[in-house]
């Protein structure tokens, strides 16, 4: 049987039937950066990051389903000048503190910050004041400053966890993340420190307690080397917790 | 005001529990008990055994529900752009020193709140508002004072005065869908007689294209339907009519709506569907009560049900289906989700609705006056249909005319009608733009106005607002990015933050504090937010500010400062309060501008 065949940027990869360009790529080794993508969720579609060029038109690499032949462009300076401004827009919707963030470091949001050259956010930053902190649960902190809505918590818990803390309420600018309990307090759910939810977090959003500085600043993930050496980012994230 | 349990077993009780009704259950709810307050919210998850997050999530996703108490009476002023050049601002202002309330916020009493919506499809009446959903247009300060004092003696809204509420057609051109007169039944008779295939063929012949904006073929989406597997087929009538500055379908659904009842039965015909929705955009409430009793009609006369006109195996039946405010829903995926009770946000493609739609089955969204073509081509047949217009784009077309001109209202032309030609049938004097197809149209201007209205040049859902001398487009592009900004579903980034960013960045430049910076970034932006949004919505959100800036720069021009770039913060401003405090307003209490 030959083998079926697509180009990023202009070289020849195999690929498996059914398999998205995230998948594809990733296979064979090639970064592809994303934020609300993750393995062990379905695809979502949402972030933007992994947006490529297949045959002239932009598609979400996450989503996407690859066909042989197609000319894919991943690595170019006109798509990585778009994510760079991705970043940005994500950095000044939220309120993102890196040096006070537990996360710095393993923060996928950061890295791929360094990775597109982002030297300042370059948009006015919103500095919503409406981002609540939710500090009530004895095992886990959410800081709603840095929810950058990549919903990866919303469908870990109702896919993996089979719990459905966590909910998107809000549209477009006011989208926040919800939790399911009367008073709306982590505490007041039936969410523990043991559900893949509360390890999901791409970014500083929903953190594990007492756990700060347990791998001390200048060792983490993404302070050894940069988040597109390597193509399981998710996973090296969630090794170094 | 009934008490929680007795106002909500009822409506519960009625959808018999069906999570996918949440959207028409909070609606009915708010009805009863003016906001959806936390206690209804609990008591509905509970009932229907959803999580508490999936009601939040659509009591906050669409604008006509309110989480907070808004008053007996929830005023909303259309903010359209044909709005403000009515005087809707002013208006706004007047009914704001009636009750001393901010914008949004409730009056201490708890009896009213006043507030902006986007277009409420009444372009041809003024200004315009909804109180309760209910519209009301042909605003003026005589009005204000009227509704003020009805609101302020708590009268309730079924006794206001009948005139208040008084729509008008306004239809100042007929061709075939409004000029033939139809008689009931007899598209329905047609296409039986053609049968399921010779209808569909007839409509691939007739080469309609879906009026919605996309100009989709119908024929594609019924033949996809049709051999997509599935035990429940669905037909929806798209009639969301959120577009700012369209108004058609409001007219179709009100004097024309057998042809459109009709008409979705020939597409289930044709399609193998059994079920039929229209959604409704809440703005359009008023037309409900109608619109079911002609459904009720139809089904007494076998137009609707089991065996329609006697014919074995035609069966459909039709449902309506309540939206909430939310542009996003006239997106074909959205209107689905919005269906089954969820918020409006587009789903990823593929699969096409035509193979996984509503309930995960075939589902066909058609746009109102698409659906209402299907009785002439039953009738008259494809090829005949086909004769009107032009080789690529069949058939009539309605255009919703408004703004600067004598004659607003709806009118219908063959497709390839040159926009010069509308503009001197409804008495536009010296256009200096028309903003064809809405926000997320295109701008016309008075050197293209020779361009003709076809799905192959300046394609339209049907939105034509016009712009005299006097006008300045900047203020146009503004009220579209906040429109945008508002309307944002929030799913992907680019959209979700860059609807945002470009508001503020217009904003700014209105403030008279903007660069060529603010323009490069505006240009930039509007660029990227094309390419790598999810969704229609995204991707045209910049074509009125980028238009603008390519056909009126002057009007950018005047307000941008000399400089390379002014600071977000205007230094001296940001001193007021302190000014304020201190008392002082001394010279060495304020930072000179530099320059």
């Amino acid at each position: 049987m030959t083998e079926l065949l697509f180009n990023i940027d202009d070289l020849p990869v195999p690929f498996k039937p059914g398999q998205t360009i995230l998948e594809a790529a990733k296979a064979a080794g090639v970064f592809v950066p994303h934020l609300c993508h993750h393995p062990r969720l379905k695809p979502h579609g949402g972030c933007k990051l992994c947006t490529v060029v297949v045959n002239g038109r932009t598609q979400s690499a996450c989503t996407y389903k690859v066909a042989a032949g197609q000319e894919v462009d991943i690595d170019t300076p006109e798509l990585n000048a778009m994510r760079r401004s991705l970043v940005q827009l994500l950095f000044i919707e939220g309120n993102h503190f890196c040096p006070t963030c537990e996360k710095t470091g393993a923060c996928e949001l950061q890295a791929l910050g360094y990775e597109y050259e982002m030297l300042s956010p370059h948009f006015a930053e919103f500095y919503p004041a409406d981002r609540e902190v939710d500090a009530s649960h004895p095992d886990v902190l959410i800081d709603r400053n840095r929810c950058i809505m990549c919903e990866r918590c919303v469908r870990a818990s109702r896919d993996i966890d089979g719990k459905n803390v966590f909910g998107i309420a809000g549209r477009g600018g006011k989208a926040t993340l919800a939790i399911n309990s009367p008073t709306g307090k982590l505490a007041d759910s039936d969410f523990a420190v043991t559900d893949s939810a509360a390890h999901i977090c791409p970014v500083g959003a929903i953190l594990v307690k007492r756990n700060g500085f347990a791998t001390p600043i200048g060792e983490r993930a993404y302070d050894a080397h940069p988040i597109s050496d390597s193509v399981n980012v998710c996973e090296i994230a969630e090794e170094a917790k | 005001m009934a008490s929680l349990e007795s106002a909500l077993i009822p409506i519960l009780a009625k959808y018999r529990g069906d999570p996918t009704a949440l959207l028409q259950i909070l609606r009915e709810a708010q009805e009863a008990l003016d906001w959806i307050s936390p206690e209804t919210e609990i008591l509905v998850a509970s009932a229907l055994q959803i999580p508490l997050t999936q009601v939040k999530s659509v009591t906050q996703f669409y604008a006509h529900l309110y989480d907070h108490n808004r008053g007996k009476y929830r005023i909303l002023f259309s903010d359209n752009i044909t709005d403000r050049m009515a005087g809707s601002v002013a208006l706004f202002e007047r009914m704001q020193a009636h009750f001393g309330v901010e914008p949004g916020q409730t009056s201490a009493d708890g009896l009213v709140s006043i507030d902006l919506t986007p277009c409420t499809g009444l372009c041809d009446h003024g200004a315009a508002m909804l109180v309760n959903s209910i519209a009301i247009g042909r605003l003026d300060a005589e009005r204000i004072d009227e509704i003020a004092a009805l609101v302020k003696a708590r009268k309730p809204l079924a006794k206001w005065p009948a005139e208040l509420f008084a729509i008008d057609d306004n239809i100042h051109r007929e061709v075939t869908l409004t000029g033939i007169p139809y008689v009931p039944g007899s598209g329905l008779d047609a296409a039986i007689r053609l049968g399921r295939a010779g209808m569909f063929d007839e409509i691939k012949r007739a080469a309609l294209r879906g009026r919605g904006g996309a100009g989709f073929p119908t024929a594609t989406k019924i033949e996809g339907a049709r051999n997509a597997p599935g035990v429940q087929k669905y037909i929806v009538c798209n009639a969301d009519e959120g577009e700012p500055g369209t108004f058609k379908d409001r007219v179709l659904l009100t004097s024309f709506s057998t042809r459109v009842l009709e008409g979705m039965a020939i597409a289930a015909y044709a399609a193998g569907a059994a079920k039929g929705f229209i959604y409704l955009r809440s703005e359009y409430q008023y037309l409900r009560a109608k619109l079911q009793r002609e459904i009720e009609e139809m089904r007494a006369s076998g137009r609707l049900g089991v065996s329609i006109r006697g014919a074995p195996g035609f069966d459909f039946d039709v449902e309506i289906h309540m939206g909430a405010g939310a542009y996003i829903c006239g997106e074909g995926t959205a209107q689905i989700e919005s269906l089954e009770g969820k918020p409006g946000r587009p789903r990823v493609k593929p699969p096409s609705m035509v193979i996984r739609g509503y309930k995960g089955m075939p589902t066909i969204v058609d746009n109102v006056e698409t659906l209402a073509h299907l009785t002439e081509i039953a009738l008259e047949g494809g090829a005949s249909f086909a004769r009107r217009g032009t080789r690529a784009s069949t058939g009539t077309k309605l255009l919703s005319v408004s703004g600067d001109c004598e004659r607003p209202g709806v009118y219908e032309y063959e497709f390839g009608v040159t926009i010069g030609r509308v503009l001197h049938d409804c008495g536009a004097v010296a256009p200096i733009a028309v903003q064809v197809g809405g926000a997320s149209g295109v701008l016309i201007t008075p050197d293209e106005f020779s361009r003709k209205i076809a799905f192959e040049d300046v394609s339209t859902a049907g939105a034509f607002m016009i712009f005299g001398p006097d006008r300045d487009i900047f203020e146009v592009a503004r009220n579209f990015a906040h429109f945008f900004a508002h309307e944002s579903c929030g799913f992907c980034t680019p959209c979700r933050v860059g609807t945002t960013v470009q508001k503020n960045l217009m904003d700014k430049i209105a403030e008279g504090r903007g660069s060529r910076y603010e323009v490069n970034d505006l240009m930039r932006l509007t660029d990227f937010m094309r390419r790598t949004s999810h969704c229609g919505l995204g991707e045209s959100a910049g074509n009125a500010v980028r238009d603008t800036w390519l056909k009126f720069r002057p009007a950018f021009e005047r307000r941008l400062v000399p400089h390379d770039f002014a600071p977000q913060v205007d230094l001296d401003a940001a001193l007021e309060p302190t000014r304020l405090a201190t008392h002082r307003d001394d010279a060495a209490a304020h930072i000179p501008a530099e320059g």
